[in-house]
């Protein structure tokens, strides 16, 4: 139960509640939506800044260096 | 095989869920991008294995998710603590009314294991399959399924302990309510 993320060395006073079993594996629906939902959000908040010039410059600079000097073809 | 620009053209719009991604993995902004970038690089040299007509995404995920992987056991230490700057990283959130949620969701999220949150991130906010995800992980369908119900398990129990005061604002979740606060 309290592996790599609790804190060793510090015993919390009040692990009562955290060692109330619920029932495994049954969370209800309305919490998994709202873990979803908050998933999401948080993701969709770092999609949507778009893609930083710094990666598309990248891209950009390399095709300019491959066709300045185009070495040994790709053979594999 | 050659970048032709469509193949470019796709690296470069599986950039933003990439860096989503690499963010959740890594807590840390910088490192994400850091991480992205490489992945771009590895990409370019490794096109040839590229199976033309596949999901360029989920190969470029696999990239990534590897390089965070062998960097991960390198410096396991530090990644124990960087919750703070990933709060940091996101500490403003415009539209939403519950801003404390969020912030107690990422602290949550920081929290688990990294190969529940990986699976849980794949599934539930990448909108990959389980057989996506399982091939990203290189682990069984049955796997990731399990790693996901448990990521949930442990997020819903982190959340409702962090509602109460009963846990304790350890240094995560301090940083990230002073985060908050500057808003």
């Amino acid at each position: 139960m309290m592996k790599e993320d609790d804190k060793p060395g510090r015993p919390g006073p009040m692990q009562t509640e955290v060692t109330q079993r619920k029932p495994r594996g049954r969370l209800g629906r309305e919490v998994q939506n709202k873990i979803g939902q908050q998933l999401r959000a948080m993701y969709d908040d770092v999609v949507n800044a778009g893609v930083p010039d710094r990666f598309a410059d990248m891209l950009r600079k390399l095709d300019e260096h491959k066709n300045g000097d185009q070495e040994k073809g790709s053979v594999a | 095989m050659t970048l032709t620009p469509s193949l470019k053209e796709a690296m470069l719009s599986a950039v933003p869920s990439l860096r989503a991604f690499a963010i959740s993995l890594s807590g840390n902004i910088d490192r994400a991008d850091d991480l992205v970038q490489e992945t771009l690089l590895r990409a370019i040299a490794n096109i040839d294995s590229f199976q033309p007509g596949t999901n360029m995404s989920a190969w470029m995920f696999t990239i990534l998710r590897n390089l965070f992987r062998s960097e991960y056991r390198k410096r396991r230490r530090e990644v124990e603590d960087t919750d703070g700057s990933y709060a940091e990283s996101l500490k403003s959130h415009p539209e939403q009314g519950s801003r404390l949620e969020f912030q107690e969701f990422r602290a949550a999220l920081a929290k688990l294991p990294p190969d529940q949150r990986e699976a849980l991130i794949l599934v539930g906010a990448s909108g990959f399959s389980y057989e996506e995800a399982a091939n990203i992980c290189g682990c069984a369908v049955g796997t990731i399924k399990s790693r996901v119900n448990r990521a949930r398990t442990r997020l819903a129990d982190l959340l409702s302990i962090e509602g109460s005061e009963d846990f304790g604002p350890d240094q995560s979740t301090r940083a990230i309510m002073a985060a908050g606060g500057r808003g």
